[in-house]
């Protein structure tokens, strides 16, 4: 239905299918018409300079911070303010990790939730489970962070924790904490991409044929496998598109993050421990940053996460692009 | 020819895997009821009409409310959307009507999906810099700016599918009957798409009426009824995450209320726009 | 259950009174129409009382039909006259549609194939199907695509995979081919020659029956022409059960023609017969093309 209405569009809005001298005339006689084209292109030309206002702010807001630390701030772990000693180690670290275990646990749960929605569920059940998956996309961050604040992080310390602690163990649960920690960020910033990851697999899920689930179960494939050969293989950039959209939502999340995470700046393999993120500690210190380089230092952190983000959209973007042409070629 | 092991293994798996999918609808249903039902049970405690009228007091006093907050979120949402949708919403129709190839439009698409992508909390520091910096000091314009920024992209990629789902042979039967292309777009084109862009926009204000993280430094917070756009606001997500985090019982309980309201507000606005877009003639769907 | 019970049970009484007849005409008839026919043809397929409905709209009337043993069967008729439906029921593949019903059985060489003990599953690895647009897997090669069947039943050796890559290719009129290019995806081929990959997809596995849902109506003449060409040659194995909705298809193609209407089975009997004979006015209005 889309894409057959996008053909028809794209056939038609800017070239219509009318003689070349009507449309001409259409095009350059009209003053209306020239009027509206640049009004509505100068508002998509504001974008842009918004896009580039994004870039220029943060670069020149960071510019203290460059000259004092230069690239050493992207590799120092030490964070102490009174000394002026800025590292943005800490934090890349907390991000990564939060993310990192969030992606770990929203993934599996997502796939299967869409393809349950898409493929498994009876009619009656398909609506409520989508109408949860709104709600849950509609719930505000701070949100989130009170329901993980009081709700989660006891339960975490409580049973959760000390369970990792005994069945992983290892360099990464080792003691108990009090339940603000990498972990518990993790696991609400998996709630909170859950909805991200099923919308965007959802579709990708619906837009295979048919015809491929039907010829499939006429080879006698079962209901999993016919999933596996006709939806997930076909499906896998799309997928993959999710899942790093799901991530890139998980890296700039601030506030529920910023209220579980614990916020001390260091580096542990242990993720049980209190860590930072790069969103939370601009959201905890921007307002009471004193002196030029603590204010520039907590910018380039914000720069840098716009890089991070930016670089993993482009990133998205190609390999869904690059594995989608192969598929096309393939 | 073939096992019956092996048949008795696929339907196995199969019967497994259909089980963990469905499982994994419940086990997203359990933090979520959870969620709703402290939010409720919890912020039902102070959500009295005192909570709406009067100004928060100082730890110890009862009888605090958020009526500032409420206020100042309201504000917020207007400015926001005198910034955010005039943009998006002509950048949405230049990107349908008139970028179907064009290297211009699909560099705007482009960028337009990954400013969609910047964090919250940076395009926070962009009006802080922008904004509060050069006015010396936090403002509700800033928090406005803030999330009309963050409405831009939003708002411009929604119109332009919609506006796209259009059919070609409306447009034509306009021109047919020599209606400038500039007037068809905007009586006939865009009045047909009118409800699913309503939507698109009440949705995006639902979504940054949720947000937090840019208005920490921007709008700031406010203990008194906003008097104008030009000084430091209360908006309830900020005033919910102060409360949050401050050490006092008393504070906290309203922090659940303020999350209740919160919830309430961005719910209803989400499920009416969704009925407005089922019942109006929209094209989606 | 008890509901679907009843239905059954009064779908077979309705069956008793109605086949008899039915299963006598097609008696007489057989010796009449083909040479190499014989009285006493095997029933291969048969459909008793066949009830099928969507929501609350029923799609096919107290259908009942015996299809024999390596025999083309066409099924013809107007669109929407419940042809697709009947041929989905042949291998339970109605029951992906979930608000599909059905009653009435379907017996596969006297056993019910809707044996409440029975998975669907085991019923479609012995009739398969291939549908209206050729549809190979987009992300499998023409060898991967031939033996998804077999790699699904868990056959592993390199050398069966091979024989029965080359076998099914052979019998489906596509390894000539095809035999250097094994390796290239199944949407890399034209259209004829992806329908009939996917009919060599289907021969792969244990097959016995083919239904084919309009095998022909997205193919070109020359395309259409081939897989005509395989029909005739695959009924030397298997039982096919076409629909189509090009009548001079299913008079060239097929020995038993049945003819439907608004979900009810109107004539069912040798092909010659139905084309030059038809026994019932409206099958004769459908033919010499007074509607549809």
């Amino acid at each position: 239905m889309n894409a057959l209405n996008e053909q028809e569009v794209d056939g038609g809005a800017v070239k219509p299918a009318l003689p070349f001298f009507l449309f001409g005339k259409f095009k350059e006689v009209g003053f209306g018409d020239k009027l509206f084209r640049g009004i509505t292109g100068f508002f998509a030309f504001l974008i842009l300079v918004l896009a580039l206002m994004t870039f220029l702010a943060l670069w020149v807001n960071s510019g203290p911070c460059f000259k004092a630390i230069g690239w050493k701030f992207l590799i120092s772990s030490e964070w102490d303010p009174i000394q002026q000693k800025f590292g943005a180690v800490p934090f890349v670290y907390g991000t990564l990790v939060s993310s990192f275990l969030a992606l770990l646990i929203a993934t599996p749960l997502g796939l299967g939730i869409s393809l349950f929605l898409t493929e498994l569920a009876p009619l009656n059940l398909r609506t409520p489970v989508a109408f949860i998956v709104d709600i849950l996309a509609a719930i505000p961050s701070v949100v989130y962070g009170l329901w993980g604040m009081f709700v989660l992080a006891p339960i975490m310390q409580a049973y959760v924790d000390p369970v990792m602690v005994k069945v992983i163990g290892g360099p990464f649960f080792v003691t108990t904490s009090i339940g603000l920690s990498f972990f518990t960020a993790g696991v609400i910033l998996s709630i909170m991409i859950l909805p991200t990851i099923i919308v965007i697999s959802r579709e990708v899920f619906e837009a295979v044929p048919n015809v491929y689930r039907e010829s499939a179960k006429a080879l006698g494939a079962t209901d999993w496998e016919t999933i596996q050969l006709s939806v997930l293989k076909p499906s896998k950039p799309g997928v993959v598109g999710a899942v790093m959209l799901g991530l890139g939502r998980a890296l700039g999340e601030t506030m529920a993050v910023t209220m579980v995470i614990g916020n001390m700046a260091q580096v542990t393999p242990n993720l049980l421990a209190p860590g930072h993120s790069m969103a939370s500690v601009i959201a905890n210190e921007f307002t009471e940053a004193t002196g030029d380089v603590y204010l520039a230092a907590l910018s380039e952190i914000g720069l840098l996460l716009m890089v991070i983000t930016l670089v993993l959209n482009i990133a998205a973007h190609l390999l869904v692009w690059f594995t989608t042409r192969n598929y096309g070629r393939a | 020819m073939f096992g019956i092991n092996y048949q008795t293994r696929r339907s196995f798996t199969n019967k497994l895997m259909v089980f963990l999918c469905g499982l994994a609808a419940v086990i997203a249903f359990i933090p979520l009821m959870s969620l709703l039902i402290y939010v409720v049970s919890q912020g039902f405690q102070q959500f009295r009409p005192a909570f709406f009228v009067n100004l928060p007091e100082p730890v110890g006093v009862p009888g605090g409310g958020m009526a500032n907050a409420i206020l100042g979120t309201l504000t917020l949402m207007v400015i926001a959307s005198v910034v955010g949708l005039p943009v998006g919403i002509f950048a949405g129709v230049y990107l349908a009507e008139f970028g179907k190839k064009s290297k211009f439009a699909w560099t705007v698409r482009f960028v337009a999906d990954v400013l969609s992508g910047v964090p919250s909390i940076v395009t926070g520091i962009v009006a802080y810099t922008v904004i509060v910096k050069p006015m010396g000091n936090f403002s509700a314009l800033a928090g406005g700016c803030a999330l009309g920024f963050m409405m831009i992209p939003i708002v411009t990629r929604t119109t332009e599918e919609l506006v796209k789902l259009i059919p070609h042979s409306l447009r034509e039967a306009s021109w047919a009957l020599g209606i400038p292309e500039w007037k068809t777009i905007l009586s006939i084109v865009i009045r047909t798409a009118k409800n699913g862009i309503l939507t698109g926009v009440l949705l995006s204000i639902a979504r940054v009426a949720g947000e937090t993280a840019p208005l920490l430094f921007t709008s700031f917070n406010n203990q008194f009824w906003p008097r104008s756009i030009n000084e430091p606001t209360a908006s309830l997500t900020v005033q919910v995450y102060t409360y949050a985090i401050s050490p006092f019982d008393d504070w906290r309980q309203q922090a659940w209320t303020g999350a209740l309201v919160l919830l309430l507000i961005v719910l209803a606005v989400n499920v009416f726009a969704k009925m407005f877009f089922k019942t109006g003639r929209g094209v989606l769907r | 259950m008890i509901d679907e019970l009843m239905q059954k049970e009064k779908a077979q009484k309705v069956k008793m009174e109605t086949t008899k007849p039915v299963g006598e005409s097609v008696k007489l008839v057989v010796p009449h129409t083909e040479v190499e026919m014989s009285a006493v043809q095997k029933v291969k397929v048969k459909a008793e009382g066949v009830c099928a409905w969507f929501g609350d709209k029923q799609a096919l009337f107290d259908v009942n039909m015996n299809v024999n043993q390596k025999e083309v069967t066409a099924i013809i008729g107007p669109s929407g006259c419940g042809k697709s439906t009947l041929i989905r029921c042949f291998n339970r593949m109605h029951e992906t549609v979930p608000t599909a019903r059905f009653a009435g059985d379907i017996m596969l060489e006297d056993k019910s194939i809707f044996d409440p003990k029975l998975d669907p599953v085991v019923v479609r690895r012995r009739i398969g199907m291939v549908f209206q647009k050729p549809t190979p897997f987009p992300t499998l090669s023409i060898y991967e695509n031939v033996i998804v069947g077999l790699k699904l039943n868990g056959v592993r050796d390199k050398k069966v995979l091979d024989q029965a890559v080359e076998s099914s290719l052979r019998k489906a009129a596509l390894w000539e081919e095809v035999k250097d290019s094994l390796n290239k995806p199944g949407a890399a081929l034209s259209g004829g020659q992806q329908q009939r990959l996917c009919i060599a997809r289907a021969l792969a596995v244990e097959l016995e029956v083919l239904l084919m849902d309009e095998p022909c109506s997205a193919l070109d003449p020359i395309s259409t022409s081939k897989v005509e060409e395989l029909i005739h040659e695959l009924r030397q194995n298997y039982t096919i059960i076409i629909v189509t909705h090009n009548m001079q298809q299913a008079a060239r193609v097929s020995q038993k023609t049945a003819f439907m209407l608004n979900g009810k089975l109107i004539e069912y009997d040798a092909t010659e017969k139905v084309f030059t004979n038809p026994s019932n006015k409206l099958t004769e209005d459908y033919i010499t093309g007074r509607f549809g």
